[in-house]
C-alpha cells in the first residue's frame, strides 16, 4: 500500500461519515491504531467492581425476566437434527410451562441449514421479539472458523436469509485481522451485510462475531469493535462459543465502552451480544449491571442486547421459581431440551 | 421501573453485638474514664450508636504506666517468634470477625460497606499478617544487627480509616517489640473498642496495647507524656506541626503522616476509560476523606473536554446514600464539622471563579452528606487547588507539556502522593522520577499494600509506614545507642557486627 496506490474500501456509510469519502485502508488503519489504549488491570478492576453490585428482590425479578427476554437460545452442534431444533423452539416459546407469565426468549440461534426447521416449528410465534414473538438467528460465513473464500461466506449468508433467518451471526476473519489486513476484514463485513439484503429490500440484522478469545489482547478487541461498527454491524458479539475464553465481563465491558463512544459521537445505537460461558443467573445479572452502568439501561431490550447461551435459561427459570415460591426446586423441575 | 434504581440491599446489623457504653482499654481490661462520657453517632442518621469514655491526663498516665510495665516485664523480653504468634492470632481473629468489623466501621464512620468489606478490613488483616512475619527477622529491617525496640509508643490516629490506621500503627510497633498507647479519633472510636475485644480473645499480654478515647486534649496528654519513647501521628498538618513542636528537644522519635493535595496527571496517550476510573477512585473513594486523594486532576489540555465529559457521565452512575447498602458508592461525610469545611471551601472555589458541577442525586434528610463535585476552570492560584479539602471535591487543571505537568504537580506545600496515566512506559518512569511525592501511582490510584512504604515529602510529614521502612521507625540500631553492650554481649559476633557497621558508613560517605 503506497500513497500512489491507496487501497480503496467498500464505501460503508458509517466509515465514510467518520473517515471521509475516499475511504482507504490507510485511513481505517490510522483510525484504529490511533485509538486510546486499554489498560488491562484497570479494565478488569472496573469489571470486578461492577460484579459486586447486589441485585435483590424487585430488581432481581426484573433482571431475571430481562435475561430470558434477551436470550438467543442456542444449539450449534454437529449433531443438530430437525428434532433437536423443534425441541429448542418449544423451549423458546414456552420456557416454563408451570408459569405462563414467563417471557419468551428473543431468538433461537442455529446453523444455516437448520433455519427452515426453526421457522416451521415457530409457526405463528415467529417474528419480532418486541411483539412477544421469537426470531430466528443463523450463524453464517463458515462459522466458527471463518476459513473459507468470500464467495462461500456470502452464499452461506444468502442461503440462511432466503430460508427465513431474521438475524445473521457472522464471524470476522481473525487471521486477516491479526496480520494487519484491516481492509479485508472490513470489506468482508460490508459484503456480508449486503448479502443480508432480502428481495423486498429489507435486511436481516447483522451480528459480527469478533472471537475475542483469538484476538487475545484488549487493544485488539477495541480495534475490532470499532472496525465492525464502522463496517455496518448492527450488533457486535464476543465469541462463537467454540473458543475459550468466550465471553468475559471485562471484554463485554470494553465492547460496551466502544458502543457508548459511538453513540455519543453519532447518536446511533449498536447492539451487544456476549456469547459462550455464561451459565448462571448470578453471572448474567452482572452483565445486565454492566450494560446499565456503561451504556444505559435503555440498551436492555432485545434490539440492543442479547445473551448467546444454551444452558443459562434453565438456571434463570430455577431462580424465577425460587422468587415466586420462596424455595429452590431442582433441575428436575425445569425441562431438559 | 428503572433497573438502575437497584432495590435496597442492606447489610444486616444483626451480627453486631454492641454495648451501650465503652470504657478505656487499660492493662487488658475495660475501665471507666475519668473524663465526661461522650456519644459516638452514625454520621448517616445522626443516631447515637454508643457512649464512649473520655480519658483525661490521669488516665493517660495509667495507660502509659501499664504500657511501660508490659514493655519491661513481658513484651521486650519475649522472643520475636512468640510476638509473631500473637500478631498472627490477631490477624486471624480480624478475618474471622471481618463482617462485624466492616458493619461497625460503616455505621460509625459513614463510609460504604463495600469499602469496609472489600478494602479496610482485608487490609487490616493483611497488615497484621505482614508484620507478624517480621517479628523474628528484625536484624533485616535496616537498623543493623540486633536492633532494639524503642519502648512505649504513643499513637494518635484519624477518623478517615479508623481501624486501618490503627493497624498501620499497632502492627509494626508490636512486631518490633514496643508496647502501645493509642488514641482513636473522637468521632470514630467504635472499631478500636471491638479491636480491644479481639486483643482479649487473642490473650495478648495485658498492657501491651492500651486504648484511650477522647478529644484532641487526650491526644495531647498522650504525645507530651514524659514516659513515651515514640510518637506516631496521622492527621492534619496543623496538629502535626503542633506535635512536632511539643516533641522537639525530647528523646522521642517522631513520625508524622499528614495532609496532601495530590496531583493525578493524565497524559493524552493514557488509556482514557481506565484513567477515568482512576480519577473517580482517586477522589471519590471514601468520600475523598483520604490524605493521599488525587484531589488535583492535571489533564493534558487537548483531551480536557473528553476526559471531563466521560468523568461526568461516569459520576452519574455513582450511588450516594445508606452506607450499609451494598450498592452504595458514596457514604456520609464523617462529621458536621468536616461537612462545614467542605462546604466553605467549595463556596470559595465558586466565588474565586471556578465552575462547579455536582452530581444530581437525592440527599437523605438526616445525616451529613455532600454531592460528588467537580470544579473545572481551576487555576493554580485558586484556594481549591492549594488547600486540602478532604471531601468529594475534584479540582481540574490543565497542562500542555510534561515539564509543565511536573512543575504544576510539585507546586504545592504537600507531597504525599501523585498519579500518572500514560500508556508510554518511558514517560511514566521519567515523570515519576521528578515528582516530589512519597507515593507515585502509575495507571492506578489509592492502592495500598503492607509491603510498600507510605509517607510524605514536605508538609505531608516525615517517616514511612508500611514495609521494612515502617518497621525501622519502631527500632533503633543497637550499634549507635550502645556500642559497648553489643561488644560485650556478642563477643564472637563482634567482628561481623562491626564490619557490617563499617560498611554502612562507607556507603554513606560514598554517597
Amino acid at each position: 500500500m503506497t500513497i500512489d496506490h491507496p487501497v480503496a474500501l467498500a464505501p460503508a456509510e458509517r466509515a465514510v461519515r467518520l473517515l471521509g469519502g475516499d475511504l482507504t485502508e490507510k485511513a481505517l488503519a490510522l483510525h484504529l491504531d490511533g485509538l486510546a489504549g486499554v489498560d488491562a488491570v484497570g479494565l478488569e478492576q472496573r469489571a470486578a467492581g461492577l460484579a459486586t453490585r447486589s441485585i435483590k428482590t424487585s430488581s432481581k425479578a426484573w433482571a431475571l425476566d430481562t435475561i430470558i427476554r434477551t436470550c438467543d437460545l442456542t444449539t450449534l452442534e454437529g449433531a443438530d437434527t430437525p428434532g433437536k431444533v423443534r425441541s429448542l423452539v418449544a423451549k423458546a416459546v414456552t420456557p416454563d410451562a408451570t408459569d405462563p407469565t414467563t417471557p419468551r426468549v428473543a431468538a433461537v440461534c442455529v446453523y444455516g441449514d437448520m433455519v427452515p426447521y426453526a421457522v416451521e416449528a415457530l409457526g405463528s410465534a415467529h417474528g419480532d421479539p418486541d411483539a412477544g414473538l421469537v426470531s430466528v438467528a443463523a450463524v453464517a460465513t463458515a462459522f466458527p472458523s471463518g476459513r473459507a473464500s468470500l464467495e462461500i461466506k456470502l452464499a452461506d449468508t444468502r442461503d440462511a436469509v432466503a430460508s427465513g433467518a431474521d438475524e445473521i451471526d457472522m464471524v470476522i476473519d481473525r487471521g486477516a485481522f491479526l496480520s494487519g489486513r484491516y481492509g479485508m476484514v472490513f470489506d468482508q463485513i460490508v459484503a456480508v451485510k449486503e448479502a443480508c439484503r432480502r428481495a423486498d429490500g429489507t435486511y436481516a440484522h447483522l451480528k459480527v462475531i469478533l472471537e475475542t478469545g483469538e484476538l487475545v489482547t484488549y487493544d485488539n478487541v477495541k480495534r475490532a469493535s470499532w472496525l465492525s461498527i464502522l463496517a455496518g454491524a448492527d450488533f457486535i458479539k464476543t465469541s462463537t462459543g467454540k473458543v475459550s475464553p468466550a465471553a468475559t465481563l471485562p471484554v463485554t465491558l470494553l465492547m460496551l465502552e466502544v458502543i457508548r463512544d459511538w453513540h455519543r459521537l453519532t447518536g446511533e445505537k449498536v447492539g451487544m451480544k456476549p456469547a459462550g460461558g455464561i451459565r448462571s443467573s448470578k453471572d448474567a445479572v452482572r452483565y445486565l449491571v454492566t450494560v446499565a452502568e456503561t451504556v444505559g439501561e435503555e440498551w436492555l431490550t432485545p434490539h440492543l442486547w442479547r445473551f448467546g447461551a444454551s444452558s443459562l435459561v434453565n438456571d434463570v427459570l430455577l431462580q424465577r421459581q425460587k422468587l415466586r415460591t420462596g424455595h429452590y426446586s431442582g433441575p428436575d423441575y425445569v425441562t431438559v431440551d | 421501573m428503572s433497573f438502575l434504581e437497584y432495590a435496597p440491599a442492606p447489610e444486616s446489623t444483626a451480627i453486631l453485638n454492641l454495648k451501650s457504653e465503652y470504657g478505656l482499654f487499660l492493662d487488658g481490661e475495660f475501665v471507666d474514664g475519668s473524663g465526661e462520657v461522650f456519644d459516638t453517632i452514625s454520621p448517616a442518621t445522626e443516631e447515637v450508636i454508643a457512649r464512649i469514655a473520655q480519658a483525661d491526663a490521669s488516665d493517660v498516665d495509667r495507660a502509659v504506666a501499664a504500657a511501660r510495665r508490659a514493655y519491661e516485664r513481658t513484651w521486650s523480653r519475649m522472643s520475636g517468634s512468640d510476638r509473631g504468634k500473637y500478631l498472627f492470632r490477631i490477624a486471624r481473629l480480624v478475618q474471622e470477625r471481618s463482617r462485624e468489623l466492616a458493619v461497625a466501621e460503616s455505621l460509625d464512620n459513614g463510609k460504604p460497606i463495600r469499602e469496609t468489606r472489600d478494602v479496610d478490613v482485608p487490609l487490616v488483616a493483611a497488615w497484621f499478617f505482614y508484620y507478624a512475619g517480621w517479628a523474628d527477622k528484625l536484624e533485616y529491617a535496616g537498623a543493623g544487627p540486633n536492633p532494639r525496640s524503642l519502648g512505649v509508643a504513643a499513637q494518635v490516629v484519624p477518623w478517615n480509616f479508623p481501624l486501618l490506621m490503627l493497624a498501620w500503627k499497632i502492627a509494626p510497633a508490636l512486631a518490633a517489640g514496643n508496647t502501645v498507647v493509642i488514641k482513636p479519633a473522637e468521632t470514630t472510636s467504635l472499631t478500636a473498642m471491638l479491636f480491644a475485644e479481639i486483643l482479649q480473645q487473642a490473650e495478648l499480654p495485658a498492657g501491651v496495647v492500651n486504648i484511650v478515647t477522647g478529644p484532641g486534649a487526650t491526644g495531647q496528654a498522650l504525645v507530651t507524656h514524659d514516659d513515651v519513647n515514640k510518637v506516631a501521628f496521622t492527621g492534619s498538618t496543623g496538629v502535626g506541626r503542633m506535635i512536632a513542636r511539643q516533641v522537639a528537644g525530647t528523646n522521642k522519635k517522631l513520625t508524622l503522616e499528614l495532609g496532601g493535595k495530590a496531583a493525578n496527571i493524565v497524559f493524552d496517550d493514557a488509556a482514557i476509560d481506565q484513567a477515568v476510573e482512576g480519577i473517580v477512585n482517586g477522589i471519590f473513594f471514601n468520600q475523598g476523606h483520604v490524605c493521599c486523594a488525587g484531589s488535583r486532576l492535571l489533564v493534558q489540555e487537548n483531551i480536557h473536554d473528553e476526559v471531563v465529559d466521560k468523568l461526568k457521565y461516569r459520576l452519574s452512575t455513582l450511588r450516594l446514600g445508606d452506607p450499609l447498602d451494598k450498592n452504595t458508592d458514596i457514604g456520609a461525610i464523617n462529621s458536621a464539622a468536616q461537612l462545614e469545611r467542605i462546604r466553605t471551601l467549595s463556596d470559595t472555589g465558586e466565588s474565586e471563579g471556578a465552575e462547579r458541577w455536582q452530581l444530581d442525586c437525592t440527599i437523605p434528610e438526616k445525616g451529613f452528606w455532600f454531592r460528588p463535585t467537580i470544579f473545572t476552570r481551576v487555576s493554580a492560584a485558586h484556594t481549591i487547588a492549594r488547600e486540602e479539602i478532604f471531601g468529594p471535591v475534584l479540582s481540574v487543571l490543565t497542562f500542555r507539556t510534561p515539564d509543565e505537568a511536573i512543575a504544576k504537580a510539585n507546586n504545592t506545600p504537600y507531597g504525599l502522593s501523585a498519579g500518572i496515566w500514560t500508556e508510554k512506559a518511558s514517560r511514566m518512569l521519567a515523570v515519576a522520577d521528578r515528582l516530589r511525592a512519597g507515593v507515585v501511582w502509575a495507571n492506578t490510584f489509592n492502592k495500598f499494600d503492607p509491603a510498600s512504604p507510605f509517607g510524605g515529602y514536605k508538609e505531608s510529614g516525615y517517616g514511612r509506614e508500611g514495609g521494612r521502612q515502617g518497621l525501622a521507625a519502631y527500632l533503633e540500631s543497637a550499634g549507635w545507642e550502645a556500642p559497648a553492650a553489643i561488644m560485650a554481649s556478642a563477643a564472637s559476633a563482634t567482628t561481623t557486627a562491626a564490619g557490617g557497621r563499617k560498611k554502612t558508613t562507607k556507603k554513606a560517605v560514598a554517597k
